[in-house]
């Protein structure tokens, strides 16, 4: 018998190679409890969270709570159904009505997961014979979304206006094409020129769909996106985001205007084959996402935080991703695995968690630790974060 | 004549991922000779595309394990 897992023994080398080297496990963190949406106990230590993307800080927002805990009550524990099915509650209509009024759109489409949201919508939207064009640094969900759907995909080098225009020329000119973008990206947190991008998909008659999960709430006037920000919103034909950002909860939807986009509920097997949202979950996102409608304070002081951070790791000689702060993720660059590991264990140890990210997940040859920041996070938390990275630097064996 | 002059220029497009110095032939494999990870195929895949101004589709890739394939594959292309 072939052992089918033997495929994997070089992952499993490489993982207990770096557990055997005495650090704390990367991939293996355990929150033993939550005091707050960026504070937490590991190892039975308390942890500055700078690696949630937690962006808004609703997790633990008392309105939210208390409509989560009345649909619980009220409508029970699960749904045990499927959206087109017995699924469909009371409160999936209210969520996607909070999201139509959120997005000013005409429909929204509440998926179980982000990463569902983007294999349902890939998949659907681009069929036989279509072509899909993507970001080279696109996000899983969507490589995913390309690999579940039956047309031909083509990628672009990462934010090259020129190198989409290319391809997509390169395209029969009646075939019918979508371009996927996203506003922020998660590993550099990087925006795109999507007005350059957009404006060239439109000129080869593609339709667009952008990803702007990491964007939501605190990017453009009501907080839709970069795509706001840009002054493109009748230029985008599908917005795709997540309710595990800065909603705060769980789940994943899709926004539009198109006249025939609700179709896509009985076609879309990453909708209709799975059970729907808990009533509970669906209901502590239409409570997150109409407070983030008016959540102006949040958004100026988790711009402020962020910009704060990466001064302050720039001006301790850290090596930033960004040379500016272009979002509410901060990474730092680092050379090497080794280093990368090294450099997050003592973090840990100096109760500051934040996310270790290497190839595949990030472009080829870099490694980083991420931060992702928080409305709830304050000046001094930003200032003690500093303080921590840099003695965690200190700390480090080479630094001795 | 075509397909010699494509897999001549692609042995030299190869040769900047050949970190081994492995002798490249019609046979010789990405993924087992040249140990080619998913990321390096990706940007040897977007020269390829601009050296013949074509668009290799991503879903072809996985079938395309060697040198010989590859130029095939781009001869194909070019149409």
């Amino acid at each position: 018998m072939t052992d089918l897992l033997s495929k994997f023994d070089p992952y499993i080398a490489e993982h207990k190679g770096l557990l055997d080297t005495g650090v704390n496990d990367p991939f293996g963190v355990v929150m033993e409890q939550l005091l707050s949406p960026t504070r937490a106990i590991i190892n039975g230590r308390e942890t500055i969270l700078v690696g949630t993307y937690n962006y808004m800080g609703m997790t633990f927002d008392a309105e939210v709570i208390a409509a989560g805990q009345r649909a619980l009550a009220g409508f029970g524990a699960g749904s045990t159904g499927s959206r087109v099915l017995n699924g469909t509650f009371a409160p999936h209509i209210a969520v996607e009505q909070a999201l139509k009024d959120f997005y000013g759109t005409k429909s929204a489409i509440v998926f179980s997961t982000g990463y569902q949201a983007n294999l349902g919508m890939v998949s659907t939207l681009a069929g036989k014979g279509d072509y899909i064009v993507l970001d080279a640094d696109s996000h899983a969900s969507i490589y995913d979304g390309c690999k579940l759907g039956n047309a031909e995909t083509v990628r672009f080098r990462h934010n090259n206006v020129e190198d989409l225009d290319k391809r997509l020329g390169r395209l029969p000119a009646d075939a019918g094409k979508l371009v996927i973008l996203e506003g922020v990206y998660s590993m550099l947190g990087d925006v795109a020129p999507l007005r350059e991008l957009v404006a060239v998909a439109k000129q080869h008659g593609a339709m667009t769909l952008v990803d702007e999960a990491h964007a939501m709430g605190f990017f453009g006037a009501h907080g839709r996106g970069v795509y706001e920000e840009l002054g493109l919103e009748d230029e985008i034909d599908f917005v795709v985001g997540t309710f595990s950002k800065s909603v705060g909860t769980v789940g994943g939807f899709a926004v539009s205007n198109h006249p025939k986009f609700e179709i896509l509920r009985l076609v879309c097997n990453p909708y209709r084959f799975t059970a729907s949202l808990p009533p509970s979950v669906a209901a502590t996102a239409e409570a997150s996402i109409r407070k983030l409608m008016t959540a102006t304070e949040k958004r100026r002081n988790l711009w402020a935080v962020s910009r704060q951070l990466h001064a302050g790791l720039k001006a301790a000689g850290f090596r930033m991703a960004t040379e500016t702060p272009e979002s509410a993720i901060i990474a730092v660059l680092l050379p090497d695995q080794a280093g990368t590991v090294a450099m997050w264990h003592q973090l840990l140890e100096h109760g500051i968690y934040c996310n270790m990210s290497r190839p595949p997940a990030t472009p080829a040859g870099i490694f980083l630790l991420r931060c992702s920041l928080s409305a709830a996070h304050t000046a001094e938390d930003v200032r003690e974060i500093v303080a921590r990275f840099a003695a965690a630097r200190d700390s480090l064996p080479a630094a001795a | 004549m075509d397909r010699d002059a494509t897999y001549a220029r692609l042995l030299e497009l190869i040769e900047p991922f050949n970190k081994k110095g492995v002798a490249l032939a019609e046979e010789t494999s990405f993924a087992n000779d040249l140990e080619l990870d998913s990321l390096t195929v990706m940007d040897l895949v977007a020269n390829i595309e601009d050296e013949w101004d074509i668009n290799m589709p991503l879903n072809i890739l996985p079938d395309l394990e060697t040198v010989g394939q590859l130029t095939d594959a781009v001869e194909k292309l070019k149409g």
